[in-house]
């Protein structure tokens, strides 16, 4: 059997060298999120946001672009063979869940450093939010990253892959989309940051990335058996 | 013969083989052993199941019915034990587009468990025996089907594997592939093999056994 850490750093070395060389998912991401602070900024005619309407613009548009990457994650595995040949070598296929989600979360902090600061440029004031937002971001980016791997996976053998992703990943976002705006809310109110319920928040981020994480682990085996 | 009863020296057991696709059966009762270090080459028309077979052979489908036992593992429960002993040559070459031919190679061996100078030593061997050395750094993009196919051929014997599971292995191939993949995954390389195909001249003077699967009708075994 081959030790999963080779498998993992195989697959995550392989996708992320992928990615580097056709450029098939960031951009996308990156564009349409930047596009969207576009439009809310001309549609809410402001200026300046704060609070819990900065932090619904926030996570909306973080929600939806990495959506566009969670549905490409497994197409080189339908239509290239790549689940074959994994289902062939002697490895835990956790494994790839494992690298898969790591080079979603990879993806989607990249996304973050592009977007967040122009987010910061186009609508904030204050600037003092933004380090403690980072905790936010990690922790969504993990539960994004772990729900996202397992619905894009199941997707993936579909032809209605792109509505099904959106269709089955955003109901299961809520929770994380709730504890995501709640925990930011506060760090973007118009006088700087406050810290209340803060830490009640990434707890709750922290439990949902363990459950769709330790959920994800165990039941990915049998969504590539035939 | 159920398979425990059989040979202990048969690499491939296969008895009342059925597999179905929803209501339709792609195969049905089909039965053959296969000794080790044999050929077997399965014959028959189009969608007779042959593709099926070689999956179900390879771990990648489950039996619908049946008994299936490959390199002494029975299947599909200890389908876990047999991943890495076989050669697996489908229809797709299970190559990613935008790497290199040397980079796929890397990754299916450190997926096998092969890393190091080990690996590098195995892909420029196969490489050199398919003569893809000089074309290996080329995205599989911008290869032609003739050249994915001497690739694949690399990935499958790349770990060194007991069986050979073969689907249309000439594929694609022009005369001088064809001689050079033969080397490799011919009968000489002496490993067990189980090849499907529909050019029984090419292939028939190499088998040990002949399989013909038929539609709706009980598979032969000659």
């Amino acid at each position: 059997m081959t030790p999963s850490r080779a498998a993992f750093a195989a697959i995550l070395g392989k996708d992320l060298r992928t990615e580097l060389r056709t450029l098939q998912s960031l951009p996308a991401m990156a564009l349409f999120a930047i596009t969207t602070f576009v439009i809310f900024r001309f549609g809410l005619d402001r200026t300046s946001l704060s609070g819990s309407l900065a932090s619904g613009v926030l996570w909306a548009t973080l929600l939806f672009a990495a959506v566009l990457g969670i549905n490409r994650l497994f197409v080189a595995e339908r239509e290239e063979g790549g689940f074959d040949a994994i289902r062939l070598a002697p490895i835990d296929r956790s494994a790839l869940f494992v690298a898969k989600a790591t080079a979603l979360v990879v993806y989607l902090a990249a996304l973050e450093l592009v977007t967040v600061p122009i987010f910061a440029i186009f609508f904030l004031n204050d600037l003092g939010g933004l380090l403690p937002l980072l905790a936010v971001l990690a922790l969504a980016d993990l539960g994004l990253a772990a729900t996202g791997t397992l619905i894009s996976s199941m997707a993936v053998n579909s032809r209605a892959r792109d509505l099904l992703v959106p269709l089955v990943l955003l109901p299961l976002a809520v929770p994380l989309m709730i504890a995501a705006t709640g925990a930011t809310e506060p760090l973007l109110e118009a006088g700087g940051p406050v810290y209340d319920r803060f830490g009640s928040w990434l707890l709750v981020l922290g439990l949902y990335d363990l459950i769709f994480g330790l959920v994800g682990y165990a039941v990915f085996d049998f969504l590539l058996e035939d | 013969m159920p398979p425990e009863q059989e040979d202990s020296q048969a690499a491939i057991v296969v008895a009342g083989l059925r597999r179905d696709y929803g209501d339709r059966p792609a195969l049905d009762r089909v039965g053959f052993d296969l000794e080790a270090g044999a050929s077997l080459v399965v014959l028959g028309p189009n969608g007779a199941g042959k593709t099926t077979l070689l999956r179900i052979l390879a771990t990648l489908l489950r039996p619908s019915a049946g008994q299936v036992r490959v390199l002494g593992c029975e299947l599909p429960k200890e389908a876990w034990k047999l991943r890495g002993r076989i050669g697996y040559l489908g229809h797709e070459p299970l190559l990613y587009r935008d790497l290199s031919g040397r980079e796929n190679l890397r990754f299916h061996a450190r997926l096998q468990g092969i890393g190091g100078a080990e690996a590098t030593a195995r892909i420029e061997s196969v490489l050199a025996a398919t003569g893809m050395e000089r074309r290996a750094d080329q995205r599989v993009a911008e290869l032609s089907a003739g050249m994915r196919q001497r690739l694949a051929i690399c990935r499958c014997v790349l770990h060194a594997p007991e069986l050979l599971l073969l689907d249309e292995p000439d594929s694609n191939l022009d005369a001088e592939g064809r001689e050079l993949a033969r080397q490799l995954i011919g009968p000489g390389a002496g490993r067990t093999r189980v090849v499907v195909t529909h050019d029984p001249d090419r292939f028939l003077p190499e088998a040990d056994r002949v399989l013909r699967l038929g539609i709706d009708e009980r598979a032969a075994v000659a």
